[in-house]
């Protein structure tokens, strides 16, 4: 078994995030008129993305 | 105005239509090795890089009934549709973290499918025929909704009747027959290219006619413009959404599809790196999503000139409708071109997948052990063109197949999840035994199926009723966790009885 590397957790905010629909179940803010519920979750999309890449950094540097 | 299905619109369709399907049989020319074996017509090769692995698994998992269903149930359903949307984000976590590992098990040991994986891991045929059965039955109901996404973009061109899906289908069974995997490789990047036009278009063009984002969220029915909260002993609508998007998102990876696409990979590093890049086709999905709402804010469900439609598609013509409604009808053509070609990619990927399997996990494993490679490989391109007219006779020759096949798709994300303590934690241990493992897989699909059921098939929500309060959960996460319980129970049990000498063909140096 490989040993555990933090930078991993960064693998689990977006489920914290969106598994917790109470957090984000309703309209304001609105941004451009559009309800929270539904631009919050499209942030996300990017934002998961983001959160990966410094993994990828930190794995592509170890020698394989 | 509203546009009456033009000649321009086929005609840019039509143009459209046929420099794609050629793309499709000049494909088989492309980095052919010229050896006759199944790794070169069922994968490519192993041998594509980051960008063509990223357009042939954005055109795999993006599939053209995505961009017709996940819209139409926003129209039709409001909020809850919108779970494709963190459904897609809860996958690349998941792909990142664990799929460099498959694939480079796979690479290491010859392995064109998941079940081989299986099979070489636990020793044990039966669990692999359960996987491979699984793969095939779970995904011939999503290459038969394929042509269903393809029908009603005809149907928005004014073309009725079988002879379009019949050639179309004919065209996708010719290249895939010659190109394997290539083909789909290939169109898939012209396929991107219109749809990202289109979405583009629609995302700045149709909000402006329409008056704003304020205006277009205005029309939605206030109780389906969010979920239902949760009260003192239900937890709502929201622990179905979360459990949705979660179920879907691990059973994603598991379909033959998603698996064949990426052992195509030419490297683990292709692997992370879609895993990192793919979110830009969510993205698109998430604005195409959209279009469900803004259809309804446009009124075309009360248009005659749709009525047509409406009445023979439901929801899912609300994508058409708006499209027909607001471009000019040249991009029309573009348009449901992209969502046509957008059809032709996922059902190659599938059949060749399905093949892949019959192959390896039924044909040469209890057929005929000891057959050639280009006997294999005879066999798997035979075997695609079977998955690709079955499904084609399915839906033309079944009366109210359409429906059939959304309840199959919808009880084959439940059944393939099955897989998921085989495939992936096997990936991790192989304490847990096949026989307990065997077992975990039937009783979630036997419980799977029975929450399906109870609800006459048009749901998979079920709602569990745990120390009074009731959840609200998608079958396949409830079942998988009756899955593993049972895997984990029984296979601490033959491991005390039986011990825990059991033959693994993989060694711990293939999974780096």
């Amino acid at each position: 078994m490989t040993r555990f590397r933090p930078i991993y957790l960064l693998l689990f905010p977006p489920y914290i995030a969106l598994l917790w629909v109470g957090s984000y179940n309703r309209v304001e803010p609105t941004l451009f008129g559009v309800p929270f519920f539904y631009w919050y979750q499209l942030v996300w999309i990017p934002l998961g993305a983001l959160l990966l890449y410094p993994i990828y950094r930190a794995e592509e540097r170890r020698k394989d | 105005m509203a546009h009456a299905p033009s000649t321009t619109a086929l005609a840019v369709f039509v143009v459209l239509f046929v420099s794609v399907a050629l793309l499709g049989f000049l494909a088989a020319r492309w980095h052919q090795s010229g050896e006759a074996q199944i790794s070169e017509w069922g994968l490519g090769g192993r041998r594509f890089g980051t960008l063509i692995t990223w357009f042939l698994l954005g055109g795999d998992l993006y599939t053209a009934y995505t961009f017709i269903a996940v819209p139409a149930a926003l129209f039709g359903l409001g909020a809850n549709g919108f779970f494709a949307v963190p459904y897609t984000i809860f996958v690349y976590p998941i792909m990142f973290a664990v799929f460099p590992r498959l694939w480079a098990v796979a690479r290491a040991n010859g392995y064109v499918t998941a079940a081989d994986f299986v099979r070489g891991r636990f020793g044990s045929s039966t669990l692999a025929l359960a996987v491979a059965v699984t793969g095939i039955v779970a995904t011939m109901p999503y290459i038969a909704l394929q042509l269903v996404g393809m029908e009603v973009v005809l149907g928005g061109l004014g073309i009725h009747g079988n002879w379009p899906l019949v050639i179309a289908f004919a065209t996708v069974a010719a290249f895939t027959y010659t190109s394997g995997l290539r083909a789909p490789a290939i169109i898939a990047v012209a396929k991107d290219i219109l749809i990202y036009i289109t979405v583009i278009a629609a995302i700045i063009i149709i909000p402006g006619e329409l008056g704003g984002y304020a205006k277009i969220f205005a029309s939605v029915a206030p109780a389906k413009l969010l979920l239902a909260p949760p009260t003192a002993n239900n937890l709502g609508q929201g622990f179905g959404y979360a459990t949705l998007a979660l179920g879907s998102a691990l059973a994603l990876f598991l379909y033959p599809h998603a698996v064949t696409g990426l052992f195509g990979a030419g490297s683990k590093h292709v692997v992370r790196r879609n895993a990192v890049i793919l979110p830009a086709y969510s993205l698109a999905l998430g604005l195409i999503a959209l279009l469900g709402t803004m259809a309804l804010a446009s009124g075309v469900q009360s248009m005659p000139a749709y009525a047509q439609g409406f009445k023979m598609f439901g929801a899912n013509y609300a994508v058409p409708a708006l499209f027909l409604q607001m471009f000019p009808s040249w991009f029309v053509g573009v348009a449901f071109a992209a969502i046509v070609v957008g059809a032709l990619v996922p059902a190659a990927i599938m059949s060749i997948a399905s093949a892949n399997l019959f192959t390896r996990n039924i044909y040469r494993e209890y057929i005929h052990p000891k057959c050639s490679p280009a006997n294999e490989l005879q066999v798997a391109k035979i075997a695609a063109l079977v998955v690709l007219i079955g499904a084609l006779c399915f839906i033309i020759g079944l009366p109210g197949a359409q429906k059939f096949a959304i309840t199959l798709q919808l009880l084959g994300g439940i059944w393939i999840i099955q897989t998921l303590p085989s495939v992936l934690i096997g990936l991790y241990t192989r304490w847990l035994h096949p026989m307990a493992l065997l077992a975990g897989w039937a009783a979630g699909i036997v419980a799977g199926t029975w929450m399906a059921a109870e609800k006459d098939f048009a749901s998979s929500i079920y709602p569990l009723h745990i120390l009074g309060v009731t959840a609200p959960c998608y079958d396949a996460i409830s079942s998988l966790v009756l899955n593993l319980v049972v895997s984990l129970a029984l296979s601490f049990v033959f491991n005390t009885i039986m011990g825990r000498a059991r033959t693994d063909a993989t060694a711990v140096g293939d999974y780096v």
